[in-house]
């Protein structure tokens, strides 16, 4: 399952590439983390641009709710008894603000897990190019989790 | 018959621009329809697409760049011209996936347009309107006349 491969590499690796989600491909996305946080990085490519010289929107977006997934993986491993349980996460709202262009250069992605709850979990994803207390983007994401045992309601 | 033509040239004119934006032919995103100030695109289904190939489910990133784009195409029909536009906010709810390997419809309508901010709303769907996968709502700021150079008039 990819979700799983995703988690392995994240529980396993400080960084490497997201190449088992075929979208996170298309965007030639990367990770690196520390103890603090995972970071994903979108090198520039002329595939992500919108507006002539400009990233689109949707790109940022996208790289974006990686973000927060990888944060809401990352989170559940520390609180998780059984490593290899693991639920299948859905967005369900994403709602994103655009503050700055995207330029021509790579974009970088942190999110922060604001409560992580067994159902809904709630995040707050941040892209930047030059400046993180700058950002060029960023979005709250409300993710269900789907536990592979799961109880109706 | 001349208006078929002037019809003909301005959807020729969209799918060159369309085709012009190089993440629409990255993700796979294609021009389908448009009116006064709506906007339909498609997204026939494409490997790149997927977030997990085991079960063929789209990424919800893929399906916002779809969106985000049908509503920016929208506000430049309301506008009657392609003038440069920028997302402010753009808000979408996942109401169900889409069926695997669907082809998903991305619909925009630019429901009020001020001298500044456009204003749109819009769904997306795997084959049946009524039922849609994604509700979408958000804004785009329009940089004030006297300072654009617009790219082409839609006409």
């Amino acid at each position: 399952m990819t979700s799983m491969a995703l988690a392995r590499a994240l529980r396993h690796e400080r960084h490497g590439r997201l190449d088992m989600l075929p979208y996170a491909r298309l965007l030639d996305l990367r990770f690196e983390q520390d103890d603090d946080e995972v970071r994903l990085i979108m090198p520039f490519s002329i595939g992500l641009v919108g507006a002539p010289g400009r990233l689109h929107g949707g790109a940022i977006a996208g790289l974006l709710e990686i973000a927060g997934l990888a944060a809401v993986i990352a989170a559940q491993a520390g609180s998780l008894a059984d490593a290899e349980r693991i639920p299948r996460l859905r967005p369900v709202t994403v709602t994103a603000d655009f503050m700055r262009e995207g330029t021509p250069v790579d974009t970088i992605a942190a999110a922060e897990v604001t409560r992580l709850g067994r159902r809904i979990i709630n995040v707050s994803s941040r892209a930047w190019q030059f400046d993180r207390g700058r950002p060029i983007a960023m979005a709250n994401i409300n993710f269900l989790a789907d536990w592979p045992d799961a109880e109706s309601g | 018959m001349s208006d078929l033509a002037a019809e003909q040239r301005q959807q020729r004119f969209i799918q060159r621009f369309l085709d012009g934006v190089p993440h629409l032919s990255a993700v796979g995103i294609n021009y389908r329809s448009h009116g006064a100030d709506w906007a339909e695109l498609e997204m026939p289904f494409a490997e790149q697409q997927l977030a997990d190939p085991d079960y063929g489910i789209i990424a919800s990133g893929a399906i916002f760049t779809l969106m985000d784009n049908a509503a920016g195409f929208s506000v430049h029909m309301a506008l009657g011209e392609f003038m440069p536009i920028a997302t402010i906010d753009l808000r979408i709810d996942y109401l169900r996936g889409p069926a695997p390997r669907a082809t998903v419809v991305g619909r925009a309508t630019c429901y009020r347009l001020t001298r500044q901010i456009a204003f749109v709303r819009g769904i997306a769907h795997d084959g049946d309107p009524d039922r849609p996968i994604a509700n979408m709502a958000g804004t785009f700021i329009i940089p004030p006349r006297a300072f654009v150079q617009s790219v082409g008039v839609a006409k």
